[in-house]
């Protein structure tokens, strides 16, 4: 079982190196938008600050949505899923990995970027490792979520924009504490409970989403 | 029966169109899904009965 | 074939078998059995759903007395409340449906989620229109980010993933299960949505107003809302039976008992 989880993050590994361009198609659109809202509410530094670490979530949470129908999509166009799920493996091992991997592509990225843009908002200096960290822990329950997303909707068409559409409510409580501990941070309040309930819900997907995940995929197949 | 007149209840305390715009839209909802009902139980069975047409055409014997 | 698989496939036979025993009631879980019964069963639901419905509104717009702090529109509650609970129980009995026919392998349990969606989607629309228009004389805005109204926001999201997830997917088997997956997971979530936006909404000093702090209730006005309650719950159930029979017809059109069934649909039509 450790064999195939290794064998499938070495295998995602040299394919996302190949593509590794799409990382820099996540983090560009990550900072688009960042950049957008401003125009559309007005330079005003206060305003700005106070919706800074909102903006940042909302965005990390749409970039973390674009690459997300490609997780399956080629491995369903090559034969490569269908052989996936035939073997006697356990499908959760290398779904798993599979999605490990986009994390690391996506995901970390996003949060290491996140500050910077955040800075943008002349965000507090001080939160700012705060918003990173709640940012990685809470990217991997969004891609988590997403991937059973990605597995429902492969193959359908307007898979994309259907994928969102399922992902985003889904995805409204992991906000709700990212962005909800930065805001504690900045008003003197302890942030202890957001974390904790990031980290809980993290784990409670990692346990659970990749059974939903190989179900879904094996509909897609059949 | 607590109301003054007809023209009391329908004024609602001044909150009339409150009142009345939501149960009026809640029940113009309710209409509408069972009007859409009926209307797809007919397309349905009209769609059904044109695809069972076709093959009975096609095959010659009952489909 | 394994143990565990070996085991799965006897239950299955099991089921199967009791499906077909004539005196069963598992006979029903057959859509061509189901399909009269829906059809004698949906105008009894109909009837009840529209006495109690008179007796609600009877009761909430004749006897209820005016509230003190609210004065007259406070009687949007007896729509308004009615219709958030049946959108988030329909939702429930749809994962429930789900749940069923993945384990059971009955294709009559999806029909029944299918049919159920549409209806609950519409009681929460229903449940956010009344809300806002409740809202606005009272608190003075139509809309406020309170956690009930909010999470009724997030359900109507959730239904509307269904429905589009449900009708993008050409193969029926395939929608059946991936729209039973979404309505599980969906349902897991609703608890959780629940939960932490309740936790958002006390956190932001802006949210002074709540629709939970409803007016102190006169027993008069929570039997009315019980009533209306009941009453949206069997209309539910109608308009449910009454489209899982159309469902059937679509879904079993290549049987006999649908050709005949049509056939005298069409005689109906011409005579």
């Amino acid at each position: 079982m450790g064999a195939v989880f290794l064998a499938m993050l070495r295998r995602e590994m040299a394919l996302a190196w190949r593509g590794r361009t799409d990382v820099l198609l996540a983090l560009s659109f990550f900072v688009v938008v960042v950049c957008l809202f401003p125009f559309g509410i007005g330079p005003e530094a206060n305003q700005l600050r106070a919706i800074a670490p909102g903006v940042v979530w909302v965005t990390a949470l749409l970039a973390s949505l674009l690459a997300l129908p490609r997780l399956f999509e080629h491995d369903l166009r090559d034969g490569t899923l269908e052989q996936l799920l035939l073997s006697p493996e356990p499908a959760v091992v290398w779904v798993l990995a599979k999605v490990a991997v986009h994390w690391l592509v996506t995901g970390v990225p996003v949060a290491l970027f996140a500050p910077l843009l955040a800075g943008l908002y002349d965000l507090q200096p001080d939160v700012l490792p705060l918003l990173a960290g709640t940012l990685l822990l809470g990217t991997p329950t969004l891609t988590l979520i997403g991937a059973i997303g990605a597995a429902l909707t492969l193959g359908v068409r307007s898979g994309a924009v259907l994928l969102a559409l399922l992902v985003l409510p889904l995805a409204v409580p992991v906000l709700i504490f990212g962005a909800g501990a930065v805001e504690a941070a900045l008003g003197g309040v302890s942030y202890a409970a957001h974390l904790a309930l990031l980290g809980a819900g993290m784990l409670a997907a990692v346990a659970l989403a990749p059974w939903a995940c190989v179900a879904a995929l094996r509909l897609a197949v059949q | 029966m607590h109301w003054e007149s007809w023209s009391a209840f329908w004024d609602m305390g001044g909150r009339g169109f409150y009142v009345w715009g939501s149960y009026g839209v809640s029940f113009a909802l309710i209409a509408l899904e069972l009007y859409f009902l009926h209307r797809t139980r007919k397309a349905v069975i009209r769609r059904l009965l044109r695809w069972r047409a076709a093959r009975f055409e096609d095959t010659g014997e009952d489909a | 074939m394994n143990a565990t698989q070996e085991r799965r496939q006897r239950w299955r036979q099991g089921v199967e078998e009791r499906q077909r025993s004539p005196r069963s009631l598992w006979r029903f879980a057959a859509p061509q059995q189901f399909y009269p019964l829906a059809g004698r069963l949906a105008p009894w639901f109909a009837a009840a759903a529209a006495v109690l419905a008179v007796a609600g509104l009877y009761l909430g717009f004749f006897v209820a007395p005016t509230d003190a702090q609210q004065g007259e529109v406070y009687r949007v509650i007896f729509l308004h409340v009615p219709a958030a609970w049946m959108s988030m129980f329909l939702y429930l009995v749809m994962a429930f449906w789900g749940i069923v026919g993945w384990v059971l392998n009955t294709r009559l349990s999806f029909m029944m989620a299918h049919a159920l969606a549409p209806t609950g989607a519409i009681w929460c629309f229903i449940a956010l229109w009344t809300g806002a228009l409740w809202g606005r004389p009272t608190w003075g805005t139509y809309w406020v980010w309170d956690a009930r109204l909010t999470s009724q926001l997030l359900l109507m999201f959730l239904y509307l993933g269904y429905l589009a997830l449900t009708r993008a997917i050409e193969d029926p088997r395939r929608a059946d299960r991936a729209g039973a997956l979404l309505a599980i997971v969906g349902s897991i979530n609703v608890p959780i949505i629940y939960f932490s936006v309740k936790w958002w909404n006390t956190l932001h000093q802006g949210a002074s107003v709540s629709l939970t702090r409803a007016p102190s209730m006169a027993t008069v006005m929570l039997v009315t809302m019980l009533i209306m309650a009941f009453a949206a719950w069997f209309y539910s159930i109608a308009v449910a039976l009454w489209r899982v029979r159309t469902i059937i017809l679509e879904r079993e059109r290549h049987t006999d008992w649908v050709a005949a069934e049509l056939d005298r649909l069409a005689a109906k039509e011409k005579g």
